[in-house]
């Protein structure tokens, strides 16, 4: 499980851009690379190697003007997926 | 989709499980820089993700960080796939520069004398040793590749020891892909059924042992499997190789194939050869798949295997590839498992600087 504390960074290698050519964002890492969907998106974008765990769901919460509680599920679930997928470490 | 850009043939190594053509391009040959770079451009605006640069020795061509900072200012991924021997201080503070994404290291055994004597460079081991640790030091990924064959089989578990040892994330077992000069050199090079399955263990061990915090890559030889791998992701699908000579490949042993006309990158934009060339369109997708491959379950699994498997064996690149047990050419696996020894000619590949 995450701590509340965590800041979730890219592993080393782990390139996240968007490509003009598919309009989409992608992960790419040396052998493989993916389309995360448009909430991981969101994350990914906050995800700079200082910031929290917490401040990227207070942030998310209130872009999309949600309740934090919903927010943060889903954000903890997405960083799961990606620690996961290899992209992320916490 | 991704750009491999084989940009030399030459190495300080001569590896007799080399898949370079037995036909090495000469330096006379190679594209020039600004070729390259247009390249790269191209590559980005089709949809190119990653590029993957590799040889013979890329770090043999002087432009090597100019590429790699091109390839990096167009977002692309870049991959340096290298044998260290020239990865020094000053190789690696100029490709971080430059901003390489990441590099797999080539080594050929666990220690000085084995990796020596197969790499044909006295000191070569030492020297990738020193360059694996650079690559930490500098903050990449250090993937390892360790090419498996009959002379080294028995030592892969300890090629992973060490390949922990190094810090590595990622590991790949490859056994030989038969092509050029591992073609060749088969004879020497295939390993017996029990090299194979104890090489085999050692990689299962490993996995379990490191768990997430080591990928291992297996990469097993056809020469035993029942089924094909689909090279390349199939013909034309993933992959644009570019020679040293700017020929456009859809694998880098295409070039083995009789009957084609592979277009240049000096003639041909990338963007034409890849929808357009006769060449890119012969062997892809199910359409292009071997006959008796279109109605298989598998066909969108493996396309029907390698090609030039099917042409360098079977002496027709539209046969089913021998690797499938459906091919009528399989027994050809076989007879050539059973004609393999350590007292085979090895043939190490020519130098070219
Ligand atoms: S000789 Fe060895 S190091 Fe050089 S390109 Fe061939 S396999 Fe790689
Ligand atoms: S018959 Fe063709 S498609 Fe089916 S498994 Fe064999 S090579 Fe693959």
């Amino acid at each position: 499980m995450t701590a509340p504390g965590e800041t979730p960074r890219f592993r080393p290698g782990v390139k996240f851009r968007f490509d003009p050519v598919r309009q989409a964002w992608m992960v790419l890492a040396p052998e493989k690379l993916f389309l995360p969907d448009e909430i991981a998106v969101e994350v990914l974008k906050r995800i700079d190697g200082t910031r929290t765990t917490a401040l990227i769901v207070d942030d998310l919460a209130q872009a999309f003007q949600a309740p934090r509680e919903t927010i943060e599920t889903d954000v903890r679930a997405m960083l799961a997926d990606l620690v996961q997928r290899g992209a992320i470490s916490l | 989709m991704g750009l491999i850009a084989e940009l030399t043939h030459r190495c300080p190594l001569s590896c007799a499980y080399c898949s370079n053509p037995l036909e090495l391009e000469r330096a006379s040959a190679e594209l020039d820089t600004a070729t390259w770079l247009d390249v790269l451009d191209q590559a980005a605006a089709l949809g190119v993700l990653h590029v993957h640069f590799t040889g013979g020795e890329p770090m043999a061509r002087k432009d090597l960080t100019q590429l790699v900072r091109r390839a990096a200012e167009l977002e692309l991924y870049t991959n340096l796939i290298t044998s260290g021997v020239l990865l020094d201080d000053r190789a690696m503070d100029a490709l971080m520069a430059a901003g390489i994404d990441h590099i797999q290291l080539s080594l050929q055994d666990i220690e000085p004398e084995a990796g020596d004597r197969s790499g044909g460079l006295k000191g070569g081991h030492a020297k990738k040793l020193a360059a694996a640790e650079r690559i930490r030091a500098a903050g990449l990924p250090l993937t390892l590749n360790f090419v498996i064959h009959r002379g080294n089989a028995d030592r892969t578990a300890q090629m992973l020891d060490l390949g922990e040892a190094l810090g590595a994330t990622r590991i790949e077992i490859a056994h030989t892909q038969y092509y050029g000069w591992g073609l060749l050199n088969r004879g020497a090079l295939l390993p017996t059924f029990a090299q194979l399955e104890s090489a085999t263990a050692a990689v299962e061990a490993a996995r379990a042992r490191f768990g997430a915090r080591i990928a291992v890559d297996y990469v097993v030889p056809d020469y035993f499997a029942a089924r094909p791998k689909a090279c390349m992701g199939g013909w034309g699908r993933r992959f644009i190789n570019v020679s040293p000579s700017g020929k456009a490949l859809p694998c880098h042993a295409a070039e083995t194939l009789p009957g084609f006309a592979f277009p240049s990158v000096r003639e041909v934009s990338l963007a034409d050869i890849w929808t357009g060339a006769e060449a890119f369109q012969r062997f892809r997708g199910v359409e292009g798949a071997p006959e008796a491959c279109r109605s298989c379950e598998r066909v969108e699994i493996d396309w029907g295997g390698c090609r030039c498997q099917a042409f360098a064996l079977a002496g027709d690149a539209s046969r089913i590839d021998p690797a499938c047990v459906l091919s009528p050419d399989h027994a050809l696996m076989r007879q050539a498992i059973e004609a393999a020894d350590f007292d085979a000619p090895l043939t190490p590949r020519l130098i070219r600087r």
